[in-house]
């Protein structure tokens, strides 16, 4: 007799799978219906690391509120900064000087870069490959070190400021940055060698976990999940912040679907992340990196809404202000939420082991989904 | 047909699995290439960058006087009560009253590193230092008085 998906009738299985993911320590567990080894239901449970981020926002300045956020989404704090930034400076009409919107797309692409090693590491791991964790490790430190240089920070660099950057680059940094291009171009294929070509992880990524770009855009998905079928999505591209309008740059499709379409798709977008980079360090230009502004900034009353492609997908802000020092209320659109919601439908009917797999392949940062 | 398909599939895993192998046998032969940190043995030839953000420090000069005015800047600019900036009265030479700092009282264990505090001082009062090491057994040990004993504040800084 075939059961039907979706629902539990007598004799499922109901069981807890913990923490699976580094990024997920214990604060995702998600409740699968099993019949037998298949998948009938998956339900997220989330709540442990709730620290009501968007209320605290509300008690805070333009200034201060800023450096929150790094701490949702940390692999992509400089991505965040820059939504939040951006969107005071849309409300308050800030001109930006070319240095730091120079700076600030530099420091953007580092980030997914890093974001997206730590994430290859992971994933791989996820499957049963020890080695490659500590090879995604190696080159993230590259990356690490030169934010460290610049921003004081490894992680929640909270280096940009309305009107521009906090601290000026360092002198190293431009040197830096070209031998990480070097380093960067070697190892890359030292990636495909290690990961993309092998059997055993094709095998257990392609055709599974697949969502049609119909269903994707139902569930709000954005970013590499939402590419991954096919569908064209990413901010830079289609709402261009910053400078990204003036740069040149692929933005990456695939259209299987699939664990190996999202996995295809971050490997492709490290490269053009690279492409970024090499268009922009050599042409820094000299000037202020941070524009003059108030000590205490009031945005006017009124909404705003600005949003930034980070790692995961569509980051957005949205700020309401009643014309006071602290925003009157704040919303942030994360996009690890929309892709977590479609876990359920991409898993019914495929076998618990392929969860793994699937799970990788979303790329979750928790704190950005339950903030 | 499918025999063709299947030894060609076996094939190509066993090109696939001898690829990734090849990596594998070239780091095992260059040793040079691995990177790891021995923390904490290598503590003595550690070096931090100059703008790590470890602790909020107030540098002092050789006649113990700092900067601090005590004008409550970076206690406003901080996102978490970390600073409290307690002022007092001093009699000036000519006999005139002057506000100035009595204690910064820094709570490091409430501190994110932000950053925030000392953009925000006018007279460049307080810096990052580049400490790391923070624990401690007893969490008062966290909470320091940023100026020392005794000290002044620097001649000229208004
Ligand atoms: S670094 Fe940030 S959190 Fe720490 S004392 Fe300064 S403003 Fe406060
Ligand atoms: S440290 Fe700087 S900002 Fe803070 S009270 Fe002293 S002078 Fe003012």
């Amino acid at each position: 007799m075939v059961e039907e998906i979706g629902t539990t009738t007598e004799g499922d299985l109901i069981i807890n799978v913990g923490p699976q993911h580094p990024a997920t320590h214990g604060v995702l567990h998600l409740v699968i219906t099993l019949n037998g080894e298949t998948i009938k239901k998956i339900e997220p449970h989330l709540g442990y690391i709730h620290r009501s981020i968007e209320k605290m926002c509300e008690s805070l300045t333009y200034r201060q509120f800023i450096y929150v956020t790094s701490r949702m989404d940390y692999l992509s704090a400089h991505i965040n900064n820059h939504a939040c930034a951006l969107c005071v400076e849309k409300g308050m009409q800030i001109e930006v000087p070319a240095r730091a919107e120079v700076i600030r797309v530099l420091m953007d692409e580092l980030t997914r870069i890093a974001s997206h090693e730590l994430w290859w590491g992971a994933m791989a791991m996820d499957l049963g490959a020890f080695t490659p964790f500590f090879h995604a490790f190696r080159e993230r430190e590259a990356i690490n070190e030169i934010m460290e240089e610049t921003c004081g920070a490894r992680l929640t660099m909270n280096y940009m400021v309305p009107g521009g950057v906090m601290q000026d680059l360092h002198p190293d940094f431009q040197r830096k940055v070209k031998e990480f291009i070097i380093l960067f171009k070697r190892k890359i294929d030292e990636y495909d060698e290690l990961v993309t070509g092998n059997i055993i992880f094709q095998n257990r990524m392609k055709g599974i976990g697949y969502i049609s770009p119909e269903d994707a855009i139902a569930y709000g998905c954005s970013g590499p999940v939402l590419r991954g079928s096919g569908v064209s999505c990413d901010v830079r591209k289609i709402y261009p912040y910053g400078i990204y309008g003036q740069l040149n740059f692929e933005e990456v499709l695939e259209t299987a679907g699939d664990s190996f379409a999202r996995y295809m798709i971050r490997i492709r977008e490290m490269k053009q992340s690279i492409r970024i980079i090499e268009q922009l360090i050599d042409n820094i230009p000299e000037g202020d990196f941070v524009a003059k502004t108030k000590a205490v900034l009031k945005l006017p009353k009124g909404e705003f809404y600005t949003r930034v492609e980070t790692a995961r997908g569509e980051f957005g802000v949205y700020i309401v202000s009643e014309g006071g020092t602290t925003p009157y209320r704040i919303k942030f659109r994360s996009p690890g939420f929309s892709n977590l919601s479609a876990l359920d439908h991409m898993a019914r009917g495929s076998k618990l082991g392929d969860l793994v797999a699937m799970m990788g392949t979303l790329d979750l940062v928790i704190p950005d989904i339950d903030r | 047909m499918f025999i063709t398909n299947y030894i060609k599939d076996v094939f190509g895993a066993l090109k696939s699995l001898a690829v990734g192998l090849k990596r594998t046998g070239y780091y095992f032969t260059h040793h040079k290439e691995i990177i790891t940190e021995q923390y904490p043995d290598n503590r003595d030839t550690l070096v931090m960058a100059d703008r790590f953000k470890g602790e909020v420090v107030m540098p002092h000069n050789e006649n113990n006087e700092h900067k601090c005015t005590g004008c409550t800047a970076c206690e406003l600019a901080c996102p978490n009560a970390t600073i409290k900036v307690i002022t007092k009265f001093d009699i000036t030479p000519e006999g005139k009253k002057k506000k100035a700092i009595d204690k910064l009282v820094y709570h490091l264990e409430l501190c994110t590193m932000c950053n925030l505090c000392v953009v925000a001082c006018p007279s460049d009062a307080i810096v990052m230092a580049q400490t790391f090491e923070h624990s401690v057994y007893d969490r008062s040990e966290l909470t320091k008085v940023l100026n020392k004993p005794d000290s002044k504040i620097m001649e000229g800084i208004e």
